[in-house]
């Protein structure tokens, strides 16, 4: 979707704004947020992705990182069946108004070697071992695809109508866009394609710079 | 407004924010759906743990390794993995090589992609409007803020990391490095050389004696 996430190229965010010495976490429920996604055994329908990518704009800008994480994951949930708004919002009442009551401890220490394994061991790679050949060449012209999709997709709008050329070919790899409902995309060929910053941002642009996307084949036409 | 520090600064969302996790956190502990133990691990793993100590060790490696650099370039995942680094988020790991005539950096404009097990959790400024609407459009001009002035004839290439492919650079070894261990090398890379916003810099005191 042409959604508020989409910044590549926009105007108007300012300097960019380092911390010495940044902890990993701000605050301690940035980390519970995080771990909770990281390790709640529940596919969230669309992906985490689309339901940040369909926040109202305005409170897109306006919440940090890990509320967007917090929002998505509870509306992942909801969407899964495993959660309630009513309930969430009992509970949230409860806490407030009972700012010592403790947090229910559970503990499972055959889940915690698991998601150890989870988060160090090396994953299977993502790549499809699929007889799928390619269609463009390393060297190849091609162009984005002038596409619009209205839910989620990997194509950035900075790109698309633009003329680039193929670097590399990574394999076959399942499609991330949004389908119509009832519908799955066939596995495609990806590649790194580059663009030329004069072809991005016109003739005014800096020089001698390039910018490298990953690219599946349907986003891509023959210049 | 960066979006950057919104939390620290605004203490009535915050606090909602960390009363809604508190109670997600209650339900999804008593739905038996995940312990507390699970959610401390994470935590810890990636506090103390998982951090760009660990792509730093894989750069210092190709540094006096010459055979490991050029697995690492062909296969960056396979290479990692052989210092026992791998898992979510770096599933599938590419390794852009700086050079004198060629430098790479790293970002992603459409979320916050970056590879976890050799760099840990992205910084706040990888994550920030800023750096991700403006480093596609105007890499040298970021670069320079960063303090990286590069000469016109060294070609800036940016990645934009979109797919499942996280990214990591491999920074160019600073002269006078030559009679340095593996391990002296090791401190020496940074967490900005590997996404690609820094060089590595020599300390002053090195090589003095």
């Amino acid at each position: 979707m042409n959604g508020i996430h989409d910044m590549g190229g926009m105007h108007g965010f300012g300097p960019i704004v380092r911390e010495e010495n940044e902890p990993v976490f701000h605050h301690d429920w940035e980390a519970r947020v995080l771990a909770m996604r990281v390790a709640t055994p529940v596919p969230i329908p669309g992906g985490s992705r689309n339901n940040i990518e369909q926040m109202d704009p305005a409170a897109y800008l306006t919440t940090s990182y890990y509320e967007k994480w917090l929002h998505s994951h509870i509306k992942g949930l909801i969407d899964a069946g495993v959660l309630t708004e009513a309930e969430l919002a009992a509970r949230v009442a409860f806490y407030r108004d009972h700012p010592e009551a403790p947090v229910p401890r559970r503990e499972d220490p055959e889940r915690v070697q698991r998601i150890q394994a989870q988060l160090r061991r090396v994953v299977e790679s993502p790549r499809l071992d699929l007889p799928i050949q390619p269609q463009f060449r390393i060297g190849a012209a091609i162009r984005a695809r002038n596409i619009h999709p209205p839910g989620h997709t990997r194509l950035p709008r900075y790109v698309r109508g633009k003329r680039g050329v193929v670097a590399r070919f990574y394999g076959i790899y399942d499609f991330q866009d949004a389908m119509p409902a009832g519908t799955t995309a066939p596995p495609q060929p990806m590649y790194a394609v580059r663009f030329d910053v004069r072809e991005l941002w016109g003739e005014s642009a800096e020089a001698n710079s390039v910018v490298y996307i990953d690219m599946w084949e349907s986003y891509l036409e023959p210049a | 407004m960066s979006g950057n520090h919104h939390d620290s600064h605004h203490p009535g969302p915050e606090s909602y924010a960390a009363l809604r996790t508190k109670a997600l956190e209650a339900l999804l502990v008593e739905k038996g759906l995940i312990t507390t133990d699970v959610i401390d691990t994470v935590v810890r793993t990636y506090e103390q743990d998982i951090g760009p100590l660990n792509g730093a060790r894989v750069v210092a490696r190709a540094w006096v390794d010459p055979a490991y650099k050029q697995r690492l370039l062909a296969d960056g995942t396979a290479a990692i993995a052989e210092l026992g680094f791998g898992g979510r988020q770096g599933a599938e790991m590419v390794v852009l090589e700086n050079t004198p005539t060629a430098y790479n950096v790293v970002v992603c404009t459409l979320c916050s992609c970056y590879p976890w097990p050799v760099l840990g959790l992205p910084p706040s400024w990888y994550k920030s409007y800023a750096y991700r609407s403006r480093v596609v459009r105007e890499p040298r001009t970021v670069l320079r803020e960063f303090g990286l002035e590069l000469p016109e004839a060294v070609e800036i290439r940016v990645w934009d990391s979109n797919s499942d492919v996280r990214y990591m650079v491999l920074p160019e070894r600073p002269a006078g490095t030559e009679q340095m261990s593996e391990a002296e090398l090791t401190a020496l890379v940074t967490r900005d050389a590997m996404i690609g916003v820094a060089k590595v810099q020599v300390p002053a005191t090195v090589g003095r004696s």
